[in-house]
């Protein structure tokens, strides 16, 4: 029983990873105004271009580096599309997540000709786990050693990169001056802009972190867990991380928090196919719509409060009137 | 002061077909990487979309859903809404016209399997719509939020009811039985064959003629009755239409039923007309394209029925390419993509320099005529 | 040179133009350092574009400025800020979700490190606190405050920054009387120690009261600076109009008759939990035109959504014609139009128009489910366009296009839109919310004598107004609120702007107490 727990723990943690990533970075996109329904493109995209430049230099380094450049254009396009000209965020969000399933597929078929797929990865060009020290010799003693060297011990490397994500994220949102203005452009643009700080300049920089960030989810996606690119992984990732943003309450740790709940929902209905309580077979489907109904729940304020940062949504013009 | 003396053909036709050119030259490039010569690609989708009875036959089919996603997110967009949840909605909507299909539609003709599948369809997706559209007016959830999750229950929702409930016991793909053939919407060839006039096989079937009955119900509903006219009042000026005592909750039900109607009606023209049967995922990301449609037709039923026809072409026209080229037909997707980046989000880009262009052009003519 | 230095600020021939609208023509300015000096004018006289000109908000097409006698170009915001001006917007620039401390720094933080920012800003504004008496509670979240001290943090926001020159655009118009009072004891003490103050208002009374000069600014464009001590309201009044102001309408005796509005013990406490309408009680008759006056935002505006049944009481009644409204039966604009009542609301932009509509669209606002603009399940455009085709030859609405947008129409056209549509179904009661807000003086006059014809022809009008001039030159009655709760009545023959100004601020002169009237009464 208790093994059972830390496997399914540590495959909460696997799923967790990208909604980290990408949760963050809506995080920091929509606390300075900007709504982000982009994550999923962005996070397919990152997957795409991580594994390709993966399997071809054979370096998952290069790799990682090609994913987040990639997820860091489709932000500045977001951004380009929002800030610059102020066009809609939801449909610019729509428009990157159609762009990505296009031209993922479309590149992956003419690189590899293996219908939209990379072929797998090996090798350096994946990350590998990491072993602590010490987790081969405490693998027996009980309890711990299973926590330590099964849990603890033995992910790859950016899974440990999104759990310190989130204590640093923390503190330049809350701590950091650089923070306090990016909280200030989504609550009121005006007062930031009076204040003689550049609307647009936050909100690039929001961006390109984001960018950053769910590059990262993505080149986790591909190079990190799957060792290969498949058309459509990121399978709605991207909005489930804006549902566990929401129901984090825009603020890193509760989001973090959610997106464990979330990624442990997800291994129990992996763990519950076919179990069934006396005459009830749990259906697998029901758990999987939790995350989202659970969300829907918040945002009517069932439970608790969602409030959005005021100045989401709205492009900001100097123009009063 | 400067857009009233622009003429609305300027920002209502010109500046799509620009910014849809810009789509189509930015694809071009993107063809010419893959090997592939713009130009013979651009033929072969003309001539695969437009070229042959049978292609055409396709298209239209095509054409006929994106109608009915598309006049679904344009109404939603006259109240201020967006409704993203079209693609659930329509899903929904399927199970709805699909379960007609699968019990009344055992003994009774299609003429009479169609109306009440179109009421059960239509019932389904307004439902879907229904429950983001109060939390939205009742309790401010944000809609496009909800609308996503609710893509997503409904897709857990089908899931679960094609492979516990309506799949049969001895067959593996999640999909429904097939339905009794009288209760199949007849093909508009088999249906013109009754009047003596020969056309190709193609999907294509008589919820087309529906589709443009719904284009002009919308058209008079949104522009000629009180609803509409509150609808338009909502979403323009929400203070004002609650001083003019419109009721806001009332008017955002209203809409996003009405909208989930149109998204569920989807079904008709794919599971009634073409596919027989209840499949896992048939809508296929039309609910998500029918935003572009919506958006390139400007929430007008004129505009949704060309642009639904320029969908209807791109998908058909990318069928044939990639029969042709052996490239994946999501090429079209990013061509999709692009239009809705060039005609929405970045619809503000190019808007005034064409304006002044066309400002100084016609104050020129202006001048040398007085 | 010793003259020039004396300027704080000096403007020489800025121009700004808003594509077809000319904001600022030519306009030149010059402010002597350590005085207050007040910028008066209209509605859309060009004042704010030139504070946001100075404070880099927007850049002047021509001219050029000074300061201290230096040339003075801000591209920014922040260039006018390290210039040292610092300005207090009308709508104040502030994160509502902050702390008073965190407004205050953001911007001008020391360092990246904001605990440390935080630690220093602290001290910094305990100072200033003392020098100038602007205490505020530094952790207090600044969306919880009173206005008042909402605006004391825009203050200190500005002279955290350094400023020299202060901006306060239109700072009284959300404050009581007695948080004015206040702040113009700050603006002295910060005269005092050699702070330049510009104040935009136009509101002629506080200009009278605290300034050192006056410009007035008409139509975009300066039309004269004259020492405050050498003026009177009537000259700077007719500076700003641009002609003598007919300061009394020609209006007849009123004969009142049954009383049609019944405001009793009415209540309304709004969604944050607020006390908006505290025990009003009053009445107006058919024939008579009654005036609320107030300083805005003393229950005023929710005094008119209440009886337009926009929102429902929370307690007491309001009797319309014959129909009692009350919690337990709430009413809603669609019932109150039924009972004959007609309502101009307060802003047209914000509720009595839409702007995207075309005339005859929004023509019909209210009363678009009458029979005669439906036919069946359709609305019948022919009869819309017809009404209002004809009610915008009546009403002299230019120009008369019933297929023209709302907004393409001038200020004074689109008021009048709104009142031929609340006035053509022939209401018996009238409620009027700030009438000529943003209207030209022509169409002033014409609306002016509207209100009082619709008053002679037996309605009974309730006028809210903030101009105690349009109160007093067309209410029979005038009522004060204050915080919500009426302060009391007067006769507007026998009212003045002293007697009305101290009702404002909640108090009730002796000789008008009710009990002083009749053979001392008390109550």
């Amino acid at each position: 029983m208790f093994e059972t727990l830390i496997l399914m723990l540590d495959a909460t943690i696997r799923v967790a990873t990208p909604l980290i990533f990408a949760s963050l970075a809506g995080m920091f996109c929509e606390r300075s105004g900007i709504v982000n329904i982009a994550l999923e493109g962005k996070l397919l995209a990152a997957a795409f271009a991580g594994a390709a430049v993966a399997y071809v230099t054979g370096s998952a380094w290069l790799g990682c580096i090609a994913g987040v450049l990639v997820a860091v254009c489709m932000s500045l396009l977001h951004g380009f599309a929002t800030i610059t000209h102020r066009g809609d965020q939801v449909v610019s969000g729509m428009a990157i997540n159609i762009l990505a399933v296009g031209l993922t597929v479309t590149l992956g078929r003419h690189w590899f000709k293996q219908g939209g797929q990379t072929p797998a990865l090996s090798g350096d060009a994946r990350f590998a786990p990491i072993h602590l020290p010490g987790a081969d010799a405490l693998q027996d003693v009980p309890v711990i050693g299973l926590l330590y060297s099964e849990l603890i011990s033995g992910h790859s490397l950016l899974e440990y990169v999104a759990f310190a994500a989130v204590p640093i994220a923390w503190y330049i949102l809350f701590k950091t001056r650089f923070g306090l203005r990016l909280r200030a452009v989504g609550e009121s643009p005006s007062a930031v802009d009076t204040a003689g700080i550049s609307v647009a300049k936050m909100r690039y920089s929001a961006v390109i972190i984001c960018g950053i960030l769910v590059g990262l989810g993505g080149v986790y996606l591909s190079v990190g867990q799957t060792a290969q690119f498949i058309p459509n992984m990121s399978a709605g990732k991207g909005y489930m991380a804006l549902a566990a943003l929401i129901f984090g309450k825009w603020k890193p740790w509760t989001a973090m928090g959610a997106c464990l709940l979330f990624g442990f929902l997800d291994s129990m209905a992996i763990r519950l196919q076919g179990v069934s309580i006396g005459e009830f077979q749990i259906p697998v489907q029901a758990i999987e719509a939790v995350p989202y109904v659970l969300t829907v729940f918040l945002l009517a304020g069932f439970i608790g409060k969602a409030v959005a940062p005021k100045a989401i949504g709205v492009p900001y013009s100097k123009e009063r009137e | 002061m400067s857009q009233a003396r622009v003429p609305a053909w300027v920002t209502v036709a010109l500046l799509p077909a620009i910014n849809v050119l810009l789509a189509f030259l930015v694809s071009a490039l993107l063809f010419i990487y893959i090997d592939i010569s713009p130009i013979d690609a651009a033929k072969v989708m003309w001539q695969g979309a437009f070229g042959y009875a049978e292609g055409i036959g396709y298209t239209l089919y095509y054409t006929t859903g994106f109608i009915f996603t598309g006049l679904a997110v344009a109404v939603a967009f006259h109240a201020g809404l967006f409704n993203i949840g079209g693609e659930g909605q329509a899903y929904i909507g399927g199970l709805g016209v699909g379960l007609v299909c699968l019990t009344l539609g055992e003994f009774a003709p299609w003429y009479i399997v169609f109306p009440v599948a179109i009421v059960v369809g239509g019932v389904f997706g307004a439902a879907w719509a229904f429950i983001p559209a109060y939390l939205q007016a009742k309790r401010g959830s944000h809609i496009v939020i909800t609308t996503i999750m609710f893509n997503f229950i409904a897709a857990s929702l089908m899931a679960y009811l094609l492979v516990e409930v309506l799949k049969p016991e001895n067959t593996m793909a999640t999909e429904s039985r097939v339905f009794a053939v009288g209760s199949w919407l007849p093909k508009m060839h088999e249906f013109f064959a009754l009047f003596g006039y020969e056309m190709s096989a193609s999907p294509l079937n008589l919820s087309f003629f529906f589709a443009l009955v719904c284009c002009v119900f919308v058209w008079l509903f949104i522009w000629h009755t009180r609803w509409g006219y509150e609808i338009r009042s909502v979403g323009s000026n929400p203070s004002a239409a609650t001083y003019a005592g419109i009721k806001y909750v009332r008017i955002v039900c209203l809409t996003m039923l009405v909208s989930g109607m149109l998204a569920g009606f989807f079904a008709l023209n794919v599971l009634q007309g073409e596919l027989h049967q209840i499949k896992l995922n048939f809508v296929e990301g039309f609910g998500f394209t029918g935003i572009a449609v919506a958006l390139m037709g400007r929430n007008h039923p004129i505009g949704v029925l060309l642009a639904s026809l320029l969908f209807g072409f791109l998908y058909q026209g990318g069928a044939e390419l990639s029969f042709e080229y052996g490239v994946d037909r999501n090429i079209v997707v990013v061509l999709q993509g692009l239009v809705i980046l060039f005609c929405g989000a970045l619809e503000h880009m190019l808007r005034p320099s064409i304006e002044n262009t066309y400002l100084k052009l016609f104050a020129k003519t202006n001048e040398e005529a007085a | 040179m010793s003259q020039e230095q004396a300027y704080a600020i000096e403007l020489s021939h800025i121009d700004k133009k808003f594509g077809a609208v000319h904001a600022n023509r030519d306009i030149s300015l010059q402010v002597p350092k350590g005085t207050i000096h007040g910028i008066i004018g209209e509605n859309g006289a060009g004042k704010s574009t030139l504070m946001s000109i100075i404070y880099g908000f927007y850049k002047a097409d021509k001219g050029s400025m000074m300061i201290d006698g230096k040339p003075f170009l801000p591209s920014s915001s922040q260039d006018a800020i390290a210039s040292g001006v610092g300005m207090v917007h009308q709508h104040f620039m502030l994160v509502e979700t902050f702390t008073v401390l965190e407004n205050v720094v953001l911007g001008a933080e020391d360092g990246w490190k904001l605990n440390e920012s935080l630690a220093s800003a602290k001290l910094k504004l305990e100072e200033l606190a003392t020098s100038y008496g602007l205490e505020v509670p530094v952790d207090a979240i600044v969306g919880e405050l009173p206005v008042g001290l909402q605006q004391r943090v825009e203050i200190l926001k500005a002279l955290y920054r350094g400023a020299k020159i202060l901006i306060l655009d239109e700072p009284t118009g959300v404050l009581t009387p007695q948080e004015a009072d206040h702040l113009f004891k700050i603006l002295d003490k910060l005269r005092a120690q050699g702070t330049t103050i510009m104040i935009i208002t136009h509101k002629l009374r506080e200009v009278l009261a605290v300034t050192d000069n006056v410009s007035v600014m008409r139509q975009g464009a300066m039309v004269g600076h004259v020492a405050t001590k050498d003026t009177s309201q009537e000259h700077l009044a007719e500076m700003m109009v641009g002609r003598k102001v007919l300061l009394k309408v020609d209006r007849g005796q009123a004969a009142p008759k049954q009383s049609l509005i019944e405001v009793k013990d009415l209540c309304y406490v709004d969604s944050s939990g607020v006390e908006r309408v505290k025990k009003m009680s009053f009445s107006v008759r058919s024939g008579e035109i009654v005036g609320i006056a107030g300083v805005s935002g003393n229950g005023q505006s929710e005094l008119l959504s209440l009886l337009g049944g926009i929102i429902k009481p929370t307690s007491g009644e309001i009797v319309l014609n014959n129909n009692t409204i009350s919690a337990a039966n709430p009413s809603d604009p669609q019932l109150v139009r039924a009972m004959g009542v007609g309502h101009i609301p307060e802003d047209r932009h914000k509720m009595g128009l839409i702007n995207k509509f075309e005339a005859q669209e929004a023509y019909i606002m209210g009363y678009h489910q009458l029979p005669m603009y439906n036919k069946g399940l359709l609305q019948d455009k022919k009869a819309i366009n017809q009404s209002c085709q004809t009610n915008m030859d009546k009403w002299d609405v230019r120009p008369a296009d019933p297929t023209l947008k709302t907004a393409n129409f001038s200020g004074g056209n689109q008021q009048k839109l709104v009142i031929a549509r609340e006035m053509e179904q022939d209401p018996d009661v009238l409620l009027v919310g700030q009438p000529t807000r943003g209207v030209d003086i022509g169409a002033i006059e014409y609306i002016h004598q509207q209100v009082i014809s619709s008053r002679d022809a037996g309605k009974a009008v309730l006028l809210v107004s903030v101009e105690l001039d349009e109160i007093m030159n067309l209410a029979d009655r005038i009522i004060v609120l204050f915080d919500g709760a009426v302060v009391g009545e007067v006769n507007s023959d026998d009212a003045n702007e002293q007697i009305l100004g101290l009702m404002m601020a909640n108090i009730m002169p002796e000789h008008l107490k009710k009990g002083a009237k009749p053979q001392g009464e008390q109550s």
